[in-house]
């Protein structure tokens, strides 16, 4: 939407204007970020690290994507991290059932179940904050806690792992393959970013989204129905977390009561960094991707030189959301 | 409250003490202003305005939105710096580097819109950032005292302790003013006070301005109301294109002559003549209609291609009993659409039965001020425009630049944020949208609230073409000459309830305020 179109000659608006550079400040920071990885260790920029990196970005990445829509419309959700655990170890523990007696079928149904899972946990977060009128702060603040629990009782403290060799080696080429050489993670993350891109730019339904979010008075008052979009925002966000299980869990095999924690922390970071409102209204997704990228590639820089300890993660992770929101309020003031 | 110290003192004192200092002769202007100009990067919005404000004079600055009347008021306010030229008090030259060095010269303003913080109390909010303190801790009863004092001032009665959400606009705007001149004063600029005030509160507030004239204090006074104007200015200055048109007695001018000198030319009719007849058949029918605390029992038909007013004071309920017809709140009765009983429980159920409801709060629940023109006039639509699973970017221009040019929106691009038109094109903008619905009943409130007489008289041109297209229109205002001006007919509601009926020559502000107050006795029987 900020892209003007050629038609108009050079009075373009201020506004507009600046719409476009917070729109490629994500993209400029990430060129910055590759550089600087350079002369922090010629090796950073090697196709091989590069894609390794961008590989391990996509859970955070894909999750991401979900909040962008969460956030985009006004809402937050704190729960994307527990839910990830205890979509995880329930997909996990159906495996482990070998419910159905053939391992490509028992691995399908396992897939569904883990989407109608997400779907499902980011439906009752959605009707929570929608129907039972909750902050979703406080919403998601309390079905983070419900997730994590529940994790943890499934896993009796412990950790939860797939035991079949079969369906492990059947199920490893999800994180590990390649699709025409790309890793699938990475396919993963642009097939999910472009249908994210399609539904919030193209459709009625994205067009509504950012309007509730923008103002939702003004969007009820247009007939939108306000409550159902909000309560689909969570549900998008379900199904990314549930897509990002499906590349997780051929990975480690296994889940634990810290299974995704902070991962909320690191996906509304990337959407922010993105270059997506707090408030709402405004959503990008390829901003998002490029955020989950510079999260990683941060960290890549951080494991690969010498002058940060790797254990600073957490803090500089926690810096650079505040940085990014230092930066889009000094872009929006001009 | 006299003895309290430092800057809990009431204003009106030290501000007596100011103008007794003043030496008394009427020649020499509080504040004067010459060749007042002002630049924003390559558009000039002020040009060589000159202007002197008396003590004791209410000078009201009329003018079209984009006259430059709110860049004069912030210049002389300390908010803007002139481009050129020079400003005196006392014939002494000033230059503000803000707002509170212009408050320290005695030069206070009364915002439009109301500043106060929603949940905390009266006298908390009157103080807020000049708390009268005892030691360390807040000395609320001082404050209480300097509120409630301050409040009896201005001749009204509020209890301090009240929290600000739970009063009236008008009231707020009372605890603003108040708010106001407890800063010592001298000159006190008034932006468009009433806007949002009905008559019977606007008749308060002229009061109110009388009385800090009567004190001495020169008065800055901003509106679009020109009724108004004549009836409380000394002096008028008619701002147009940035330009001073002229600067005279108000007893020389007529309201008509202020409309003309606003608008350049003759707006001798202001009111569109309506050629049809409303039809027999009724498009909408409403009885029993229940809005919890807000309207009880409401009944009223709407004929095709009918203008119906709604008319009452601010809280009579009328806002509020439209949002239950329409399904924007809980509300109970039965309405019949075209003969055939509907019920919505949602707005889009209305909306999608044909029932357009035109919010009064345009810019909170009309248009997305941080979007642009196409996404705001296609919202509510916006079925209309997609293909497949697309939206149609290309139709959707196409429509708006048929919406500019049938509703006459003025904007140098389209590429600009509907937030950063003016008023009345926010207004028409409002309109196109919803007309993209194509609805046979069209509810529009306060439809010209804080627009210039231009851009009004082209709105009520619009609502009597909509009419003529067989639309079935309800028009809530709080302007009486407009509801006159434009309906065929006029429903009173007082205090929830629909209290009566105007038509045909019962329609004058007599009859409606007498309605609306529910006093009966005087001239108004």
């Amino acid at each position: 939407m900020s892209a003007v179109t050629g038609q108009t000659p050079a009075k373009t608006p201020k506004t507009s204007r600046d719409w476009d550079l917070a729109a490629v400040a994500p993209f400029i920071a990430l060129a910055l970020l590759l550089v600087l990885g350079y002369f922090a260790n010629p090796n950073f920029v090697s196709v091989a690290n590069l894609l390794n990196v961008i590989t391990r970005s996509a859970f955070v990445a894909i999750i991401a994507l979900g909040a962008t829509y969460v956030i985009s419309s006004g809402g937050l959700d704190l729960s994307v991290g527990s839910m990830v655990a205890f979509v995880a170890s329930l997909m996990i523990l159906f495996l482990n059932s070998g419910a159905i007696a053939d391992p490509v079928l028992l691995l399908a149904c396992a897939m569904l179940l883990a989407l109608v899972l997400g779907a499902a946990c980011g439906l009752a977060n959605g009707l929570i904050t929608t129907v039972g009128k909750i902050e979703p702060f406080i919403a998601t603040l309390g079905t983070m806690g419900i997730f994590r629990g529940l994790t943890t009782w499934l896993s009796q403290g412990g950790a939860i792992t797939l035991k079949d060799r079969e369906l492990q080696a059947l199920y490893r080429p999800v994180y590990f393959g390649n699709l025409l050489g790309v890793p699938i993670p990475i396919v993963a993350i642009f097939v999910t970013a472009a249908i994210a891109a399609f539904v919030l730019y193209r459709t009625r339904y994205g067009r509504h989204l950012l309007a509730t979010g923008s103002n939702e008075d003004v969007a009820r008052y247009s007939g939108i129905k306000v409550n159902r979009v909000r309560t689909i925002a969570y549900v998008v966000q379900g199904l990314c977390v549930a897509v990002a299980v499906l590349i997780y869990v051929p990975r480690l095999g296994s889940t634990s009561a810290t299974t995704g924690i902070l991962w909320e922390l690191q996906a509304i970071t990337a959407v922010v960094v993105g270059g997506t409102a707090l408030r709402g209204g405004v959503g990008r997704i390829w901003g998002t991707v490029c955020g989950a990228f510079i999260l990683e590639i941060v960290g890549n820089i951080m494991l690969l030189s010498n002058f940060v300890s790797e254990y600073l993660i957490g803090a500089i992770q926690g810096a650079i959301i505040i940085i990014a929101m230092l930066v889009q309020r000094s872009l929006m003031r001009r | 409250m006299t003895d309290a110290p430092g800057k809990g003192v009431p204003a009106n004192h030290l501000s007596r003490d100011m103008n007794g200092s003043v030496p008394g002769s009427p020649a020499q202007p509080l504040l004067s202003a010459k060749g007042l100009s002002k630049t924003f990067g390559i558009v000039e919005v002020l040009r060589d305005i000159d202007l002197a404000v008396h003590a004791g004079e209410v000078h009201a600055i009329i003018g079209e939105n984009g006259a430059g009347k709110s860049t004069l008021m912030k210049i002389l306010a300390g908010n803007h710096q002139p481009t050129r030229g020079e400003m005196s008090i006392d014939g002494q030259p000033v230059s503000f580097s803000g707002p509170v060095d212009a408050e320290h010269h005695g030069i206070v303003l009364v915002h439009q819109e109301i500043l106060l913080a929603p949940d905390l109390t009266v006298a908390q909010n009157i103080f807020l950032g000049r708390e009268i303190r005892r030691g360390l801790t807040l000395d609320d009863k001082a404050m209480n005292e300097g509120a409630a004092k301050a409040i009896r001032d201005l001749g009204a009665d509020i209890d301090p302790n009240t929290i600000v959400s739970r009063l009236s606009i008008a009231q707020r705007q009372l605890v603003q003013i108040a708010r106001v001149l407890l800063v010592p004063h001298r000159i006190v600029i008034f932006d468009e006070p009433t806007a949002s005030l009905t008559p019977h509160e606007t008749d308060a507030l002229i009061k109110v301005i009388r009385d800090i004239r009567a004190r001495g204090v020169g008065v800055l006074y901003i509106s679009h109301r020109l009724p108004e104007v004549k009836e409380i200015a000394d002096r008028v200055t008619v701002l147009r294109d940035g330009r001073l048109v002229t600067s005279q007695a108000a007893s020389e001018l007529q309201p008509a002559d202020m409309a003309r000198l606003m608008v350049g030319r003759d707006v001798a009719k202001l009111y569109p003549d309506r050629h049809a007849e409303a039809a027999r058949e009724t498009a909408l029918e409403v009885e029993g209609m229940n809005v919890p605390g807000y309207a009880s029992d409401a009944a009223f038909t709407l004929r095709k291609g009918e203008i119906l007013g709604f008319a009452g004071l601010v809280g009579a309920g009328r806002t509020e009993l439209m949002e239950g017809v329409v399904g924007l709140r809980p509300g109970r009765g039965t309405i019949r659409l075209n003969g055939q009983p509907v019920r919505f429980a949602e707005v889009h159920a209305s909306l999608k039965a044909g029932i357009a409801y035109l919010s009064e709060d345009r810019k909170g629940k009309g248009l997305l001020l941080s979007k642009d023109l196409r996404v705001n006039l296609t919202l509510a639509s916006l079925g209309k425009f997609i293909r497949g699973f697309q939206i149609d970017a290309k139709r959707e221009r196409e429509a708006l630049d048929e919406a500019i040019r049938e509703f006459d929106i003025r904007t140098g691009t389209k590429e600009i944020l509907a937030g950063q038109l003016s008023g009345g094109n926010q207004q028409k903008l409002l309109i196109a949208k919803m007309m993209l619905l194509d609805p046979q009943v069209v509810i529009i409130d306060e439809p010209t609230r804080g627009i210039d007489i231009g851009n009004k008289e082209q709105i009520y041109k619009f609502i009597a073409g909509l009419a003529e297209e067989g639309r079935s229109i309800i028009v809530v205002s709080s302007e009486m000459p407009e509801l006159i001006g434009i309906c065929d007919r006029i429903l009173v509601m007082r205090s929830g309830r629909i209290v009566g009926e105007v038509t045909g020559e019962d329609m004058n502000e007599n009859t409606i305020v007498a309605l609306a107050t529910g006093v009966t006795t005087g001239a108004a029987a």
